[in-house]
């Protein structure tokens, strides 16, 4: 019988022996890279700007759905189709609830500013798509998922709903709209 | 311990048990029947996703999109897989199959399961895709079938482990089992961690859907990924056990170290399951912690894993090739390599793309802060198109071009059209997987009917890139579709209709069987001598007994590192979120 057997085989005898120093090498690097995966994440809850922890807690999906309807009361400035659009003051807590097959309301944000968004759904799972900035988080009925988020240029963004919702499901989009430092002029209408 | 239900393989020399014969090719049978329907699915759901062709109304976009998610991903994978429980615990290891009565039951169990799936979705009862979350319903039966599907996968996999039981008893081997059975039983125990996440979610959810309780949306996500992300796994190991069992048949090719190896499968084992966090990276329900401890795969120790199996598979065909005398240069084991036996060209293919695509991209979306620009775009399709159809179902085609002859005992059927499938197939979700990969970097959803918002209230413009590249999606779905017709043709038409094998003639070339089983990949007369020889430390600049494979995982290492940080940079671009 030869030294060598292939996979099909029964290894013969003890064959818990010593790597080549090929295999440990690359081992050994493999196991580094790994660690440095691994390193990435708590680095860059120090110094990166982009983290989904959040502010999380559990809520009735009627009751979130109540308070995102006071804050429109609160802060609406006008409307768009049908939807109305809610300039909150820097530093607030927004409110966004989605429903098939509707984001509502539409938020007008200051750009610079930080705000709390607080995202929710009122029926069933949904995804929240900014769009074109590609930025991505999961809505889930029962939960409030309360993020910082601070816009860092002004323009005319696009909510889109990336998890299935329903037979509608491609039909809701949302908007949201981030106005210069100094010169939050209502931007009105879209389209 | 009689031994009249069995036959001698004439070409292996293994002992092929008949009650265990008749369940891998019945089960091997159904696989390809889900496979043929999850390939009409694709084939529609590309020519949809192509803006410009448009091909079904809405309503029919989302019901094949989980018509061909559960014929693929749960019915097509897990019935080959089955076979392979069945093979890799009787005939690798010369053994009897222990109750093949129970073994028809579950098999049946299994069909009409999967029989109630599709037509609850056929039908339009059960519009909630793939994945099911909850409060999205569906009907009643859609999760009884699915509890039938898993209870009857169950019973198979505790049956592979009473075979093992068995033919150690029986001392059906020397030795322990093979790397091949050993890859299998790591497959089966993360089999049983993960039907058991099934049943810990499907039944409260069948409960729910008769109006019997409350299931939770959050917590449904988190246990239904232990089975959805799990069974992948499962995919996994059984590949890797693939890879090595092919490796063997085509090429010879050696087990490097069984310490090593092993080991890998181990972490897998261990860390594996822990990857159903990786679908709940930007979810509301867990913390920062949970989420890094989890989707890091505990410190990415099934990382780890996989990048060792990625070096000793191929180290062990370049080793095996070494060993039959193709020793010169660093790569004259790759271009003297048998690439006109399916099985060898699946088996690279399966290694280059799970690894290059599949795994790099794996590990990059699966970081906790990169998955903001990940979640729910094409790039997440586009990744594990990369693993599961470009790794584990061309590594199960290949196996099957060896199973046809080897278990079917008949000719392989469209000889010259197999010998290009691998090629056409690979090349295919090769273009597939990278356009994919590229339109979700654009933010592009995935599981979306209109891009172009037609009836949305407010209207949304991709770069126009983003059409292009969707026309190539499309081109590559319907070049690996087409690929994926080709084998089921050949499976079909071997199985039913094929040609006996008869006995094979050694050394002489024979239409419609592999090069492996006519021109057995033997090592030199002299391989002892010749093994040392290549271990001699100081040979090959010092790179050890492979060192083209030691070449080939540092581009594969250079490739990865690159690939991780400019995701990183792209991520640094976007608001600051916290």
């Amino acid at each position: 019988m030869p030294n060598t057997h292939t996979g099909l085989e029964s290894p013969k005898g003890v064959w818990w022996k010593p790597a080549h120093p090929a295999e440990k090498v690359w081992v050994t690097i493999a196991f580094v890279w790994c660690m440095v995966l691994f390193a990435m994440m708590p680095l860059w809850h120090f110094k990166g700007g982009q983290n989904p922890s959040g502010i999380r807690r559990k809520v009735e999906p009627t009751a979130f759905f109540r308070r995102t309807q006071e804050f429109i009361a609160q802060y609406q400035i006008g409307e768009d189709q049908g939807i109305p659009i809610v300039a909150p003051p820097p530093g607030s807590d927004v409110y966004l609830t989605a429903m098939s097959f509707q984001w509502t309301p539409i938020l007008q944000l200051e750009e610079g500013a930080e705000y709390t968004l607080h995202l929710s759904s009122l029926d069933v799972n949904h995804g929240f798509n900014l769009n074109p900035l590609n930025v991505n988080f999961q809505v889930v009925p029962g939960y409030d998922y309360g993020l910082k988020v601070q816009p860092t240029a002004a323009g005319d963004f696009r909510i889109l709903c990336n998890e299935f919702c329903g037979i509608g499901h491609h039909t809701m989009v949302g908007r949201l709209i981030v106005v210069g430092g100094n010169s939050a002029a209502n931007a009105g209408g879209s389209r | 311990m009689t031994d009249s239900n069995f036959r001698t393989c004439g070409s292996t020399g293994l002992k092929v048990h008949g009650p265990a014969e008749l369940l891998i090719k019945a089960n091997a049978v159904v696989s390809v029947v889900a496979l043929l329907i999850g390939a009409i699915g694709a084939v529609l759901l590309v020519l949809t996703r192509w803006q410009a062709v448009h091909l079904l109304s809405a309503p029919w976009y989302y019901r094949i999109l989980g018509v061909h998610g559960m014929s693929m991903l749960i019915f097509f994978i897990i019935f080959f897989e089955m076979a392979v429980l069945y093979f890799a615990s009787t005939v690798v290891i010369n053994a009897r199959q222990v109750m093949p009565k129970l073994g028809w039951a579950s098999f049946g169990l299994m069909v009409v399961g999967a029989v109630m799936v599709e037509v609850m979705m056929w039908t339009g009862k059960a519009d909630v895709l793939f994945t099911s979350y909850v409060p999205l319903r569906a009907d009643p039966l859609f999760y009884l079938g699915v509890i039938l599907f898993a209870v009857g996968a169950l019973i198979v996999t505790s049956m592979f482990f009473a075979n093992l039981v068995v033919a150690k008893r029986e001392k059906r081997y020397e030795g322990s089992v093979p790397l091949v059975t050993f890859g299998a039983v790591a497959a089966a125990i993360i089999a049983i961690i993960t039907l058991l996440h099934g049943a810990a979610i499907y039944i409260p959810t069948f409960l729910w859907s008769l109006g019997l309780m409350e299931v939770d949306a959050q917590i449904y996500r988190l246990i239904w990924w232990g089975l959805g992300h799990s069974s992948q796994q499962i995919n996994v190991a059984a590949m890797v056990a693939i890879w090595y069992m092919l490796g063997a048949l085509t090429v010879g090719a050696v087990v490097i170290n069984e310490k090593i190896s092993r080991l890998a499968f181990v972490l897998y084992i261990l860390f594996i399951s822990m990857a159903s966090a990786h679908h709940l990276l930007v979810d509301p329900g867990m913390g920062p912690t949970w989420k890094i401890v989890n989707t890091s795969y505990f410190m990415y120790m099934a990382v780890l894993a996989s990048m060792i199996h990625g070096f000793t598979v191929p180290a062990g065909m370049e080793l095996g090739q070494r060993l039959r005398g193709f020793t010169s240069g660093l790569f004259e084991w790759l271009r003297k390599a048998p690439w006109s036996d399916p099985g060898f060209s699946s088996l690279v293919f399966s290694v280059v793309v799970f690894g290059f695509v599949g795994g790099i991209t794996g590990v990059t979306i699966g970081t906790e802060q990169i998955n903001i620009i990940v979640h729910n775009t094409l790039r997440v399709p586009g990744h594990f198109h990369a693993t599961v159809v470009s790794g584990t179902a061309m590594a199960f085609m290949g196996a099957t071009y060896y199973l046809i002859p080897l278990i079917f005992r008949k000719r392989v059927a469209f000889w010259g059209l197999a010998k290009i499938q691998p090629y056409l197939f690979a090349l295919g979700m090769l273009i597939f997987t990278m356009s994919m990969t590229f339109a979700g970097s654009f933010g592009v959803p995935r599981r979306h009917w209109d891009i172009t918002f037609s009836q949305a209230p407010f209207g949304i413009e991709f770069s126009p890139a983003v059409d292009l590249l969707l026309g190539i999606v499309a081109l590559g779905g319907l070049m690996a579709a087409t690929g994926a017709f080709i084998f089921v043709a050949i499976a079909v038409k071997s199985v039913f209709f094929g040609e006996p094998l008869g006995e094979i003639t050694r050394g002489t070339a024979m239409v419609g069987v592999p090069a492996g089983l006519t021109h057995p990949p033997v090592h030199s007369s002299n391989v002892d001598e010749l093994n040392a020889e290549l271990h001699q430390p100081g040979r090959s600049w010092r790179l050890g007994p492979a060192p083209g494979t030691v070449v080939l995982v540092g581009v594969f290492l250079l490739a990865f590192v690159v690939y991780f940080f400019v995701n990183w940079k792209v991520l640094s671009f976007v608001w600051k979120i916290g």
